[in-house]
């Protein structure tokens, strides 16, 4: 069974401040390490190689400095990793991210899933995965706690939703997004460690994934950003205690005050 | 700390085993000393990140490095919970004795597993009578055919129960006194190995300590480790290697015990400043420090030494335990006095790299019979 993860390198902080002027993340003095929710992905990708065999590919688009989180992600036990860096990706939003990753999975070529985290830290948009998945034409489960099996060509999944979950069954090769209840991300390993030292972290051009100019980078990116703001906290609630008859009554009492 | 020109390796494993001290020993480190539950958890997170080989050769799955490695690692554990920390060293002091004595046969059948972390070791030579003098051993092995029949009883086995692979060291002929003494391997679940009660203790209670009980235990006569006869001077051989690696928890006790004094330090107000700015204060925090170095450059010298193969290295590895756990013994006493009556209260973490720290001047032999080796050799040497 072949894997590929998304990973993505974020800043290392929940805070991330964002250029008033430009509407942008600002990146610069902060240290990166891989999107949380991603780490979740390459345990679920080594879990499944040591259950099944094959190799786990972990690719990232960015800058050059995301081949950091690639070697982490080979310490951590994936056996490959790409990195999908040019120039002319800069700017990229969520659509044009999920075409580049998908042309960069088209040319990896042999792969039974893909797995995503949930959504970036940074950017926090859970778009990415499910991009990738509808320009590849293949079946996706987001969300997903649990891999209940793989077999026969089909997997089958629970997906969280707000009340509960689901249970989703689909054909490979699909793919998933992943929450943090789907398992406990090992630490890295000294075997690892050293492989993702000496490992040769091949490098993609918009060229090399043949690429279409228009849909990378700005070009490709529709998404303007307006305005960023912190929506206003959710004001108290109320809450009528005593006899229930007495409650309700005021209950009926303080809506209809809020009607007329 | 003093720069030991690490290797990029070396600095690689105490970089991993710093990161599952902090992650995974410190926020369970409490629970364990309270509960005394043994940390399978940690142990599995250990065997994964692969320390368990650091001092086991390459062809039997290790990393290929030596006493050294297990010592950076085992403090840094140490640092977090010293309890944990032992559960971990103590499967290379059950280990050392198979590296040294096996056969080529026996290091494939046990070493890999080892390595690994699947299974842990663990070292089996107290017993009740016989404790600093280790030549009065009870437990025997009486060779019947084509196996061993060991009878007695070990006591206060770290590991014990719990561990898989057991060395222990036998009289096969008591009228040869310490020249009568062998070493085996035993398995556990060998039909008349069982164990006894799980002791209650003042420190490091996150391990187990165990009774080894055999009775009528039939061990197949390839478990011998080396000569009949060469048991007490492998378990001496044993602890020559072992010892460095007593020092290093010491180290790592200290060195934890020394963070959280200079940390409370600069919290704690009185007389309207911070305790850290009284000079009382802070030649006891520089005492602290200047000893946790001096016994590390010690306890690192010493462990290099025995890496490098030299003979003779009984009186600096013994050194390197008298000195580490007479400092950690000390400066934990003096955090425990820098935190004042919050020091002597479960809920701060003083108190118990105080009680941690004094086993280390306890066992692998007493500090006492520490200063007999390092005497003797002394005295030795001055006759040559
Ligand atoms: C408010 C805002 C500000 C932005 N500012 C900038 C900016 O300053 N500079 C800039 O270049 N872009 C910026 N972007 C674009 C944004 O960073 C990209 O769209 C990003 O690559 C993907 O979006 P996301 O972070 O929401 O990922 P999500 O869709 O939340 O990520 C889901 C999953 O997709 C995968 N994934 C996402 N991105 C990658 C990747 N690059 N490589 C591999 N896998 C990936 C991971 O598995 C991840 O867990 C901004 C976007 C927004 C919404
Ligand atoms: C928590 C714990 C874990 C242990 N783990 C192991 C293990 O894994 N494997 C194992 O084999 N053993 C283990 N031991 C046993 C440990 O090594 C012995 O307890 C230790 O060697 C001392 O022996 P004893 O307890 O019989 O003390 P004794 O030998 O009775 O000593 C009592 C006192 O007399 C002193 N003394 C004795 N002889 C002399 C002398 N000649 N000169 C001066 N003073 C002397 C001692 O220093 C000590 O102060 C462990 C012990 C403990 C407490």
């Amino acid at each position: 069974m072949n894997v590929i993860v998304c990973i993505k390198q974020v800043p290392d902080t929940t805070e991330v401040r964002i250029d008033p002027v430009t509407k942008n993340l600002v990146r610069e003095g902060v240290k990166s390490i891989i999107n949380p929710f991603d780490a979740y992905a390459i345990e679920e990708g080594v879990r499944l190689k040591e259950k099944f065999g094959g190799k786990v590919t972990a690719v990232t688009m960015g800058p050059p400095q995301a081949e950091m989180v690639l070697r982490e992600a080979i310490s951590l036990g994936c056996d490959d990793a790409i990195l999908v860096s040019d120039r002319a990706f800069a700017g990229s939003d969520t659509l044009a991210t999920g075409y580049t990753l998908s042309k960069a999975v088209a040319k990896i070529k042999d792969y039974d899933l893909i797995i995503c985290g949930k959504q970036a830290i940074d950017g926090d948009t859970a778009q990415v995965g499910p991009g990738v998945a509808a320009m590849l034409d293949i079946p996706q489960i987001t969300y997903v706690r649990k891999i209940n099996d793989v077999k026969d060509g089909e997997i089958t999944a629970e997906r969280s939703t707000e009340e509960g979950y689901e249970v989703v069954q689909t054909k490979l090769p699909c793919l998933i997004t992943v929450v943090k209840e789907i398992n406990t991300p090992r630490l890295p390993s000294l075997k690892g460690k050293m492989k993702a030292k000496s490992a040769v972290i091949q490098a993609w051009k918009a060229v090399d994934i043949e690429a279409e100019p228009d849909r990378i980078g700005l070009k490709g990116s529709p998404t303007e950003v307006w305005k960023i703001f912190t929506p206003p906290a959710r004001a108290q609630g109320q809450i009528f205690q005593g006899e229930a008859q007495a409650s309700v009554d005021q209950l009926v009492d303080s809506l209809k005050g809020l009607l007329y | 700390m003093i720069d030991y020109l690490l290797t990029e390796e070396q600095q690689m494993i105490r970089d991993l085993a710093r990161q599952i001290t902090d992650e995974k020993i410190r926020p369970v480190a409490a629970e364990h000393d309270k509960s005394e539950k043994f940390p399978w958890e940690i142990m599995k997170v250990m065997a994964q990140s692969d320390l368990f080989g650091v001092y086991i050769e390459q062809k039997y799955g290790g990393l290929g490095g030596g006493v050294f490695e297990l010592c950076l690692a085992t403090e840094e554990f140490s640092k977090g919970c010293a309890g944990i920390a032992i559960c971990y060293s103590a499967s290379a002091l059950g280990a050392y004795p198979i590296i040294l004595f096996g056969t080529e046969e026996q290091k494939q059948k046990y070493l890999p597993s080892i390595a690994k972390g699947e299974r842990l070791a663990a070292f089996g030579l107290t017993e009740p009578a016989a404790g600093s003098d280790a030549s009065a051993l009870q437990t025997t092995a009486v060779k019947q055919g084509d196996h061993y029949v060991l009878n007695g009883v070990k006591h206060f086995i770290t590991n014990g129960g719990d561990a898989e692979i057991y060395t222990i060291i036998a009289m096969t002929d008591k009228t040869k006194g310490a020249r009568g003494a062998s070493l085996f391997v035993v398995e556990k679940g060998t039909p008349g190995f069982s164990f006894g009660k799980k002791e209650d203790k003042l420190g490091i209670r996150a391990s187990s300590t165990r009774e080894l009980i055999f009775d009528n235990c039939k061990v197949p006569k390839e478990n011998l480790l080396g000569k009949e006869g060469m048991g007490f001077i492998a378990a001496m051989k044993t602890f020559d290697m072992s010892r460095p690696g007593i020092g290093a928890q010491a180290v790592g006790i200290a060195q934890g015990a020394l963070d959280e004094a200079v940390k409370y330090s600069k919290q704690r107000k009185q007389f309207d400043r911070s305790i850290s700015t009284f000079q009382g204060i802070q030649w006891m925090l520089a005492d602290m420090a200047t000893e946790v170095e001096a016994s590390r450059a010690l306890v690192y010298a010493s462990a290099r030494e025995v890496d490098a193969g030299k003979k003779n290295v009984g009186v600096h590895s013994a050194m390197a335990k008298l000195y580490a756990s007479d400092v950690a013994m000390k400066v934990t006493t003096d955090a425990v006095q820098i935190f004042g009556g919050y020091g002597y209260m479960k809920e701060y973490p003083a108190e118990k790299y105080m009680r941690d720290a004094k086993i280390t001047q306890i066992y692998e032999g007493t500090n006492q019979i520490q200063r007999n080796i390092i005497g003797l050799g002394l005295i030795k040497e001055s006759a040559r």
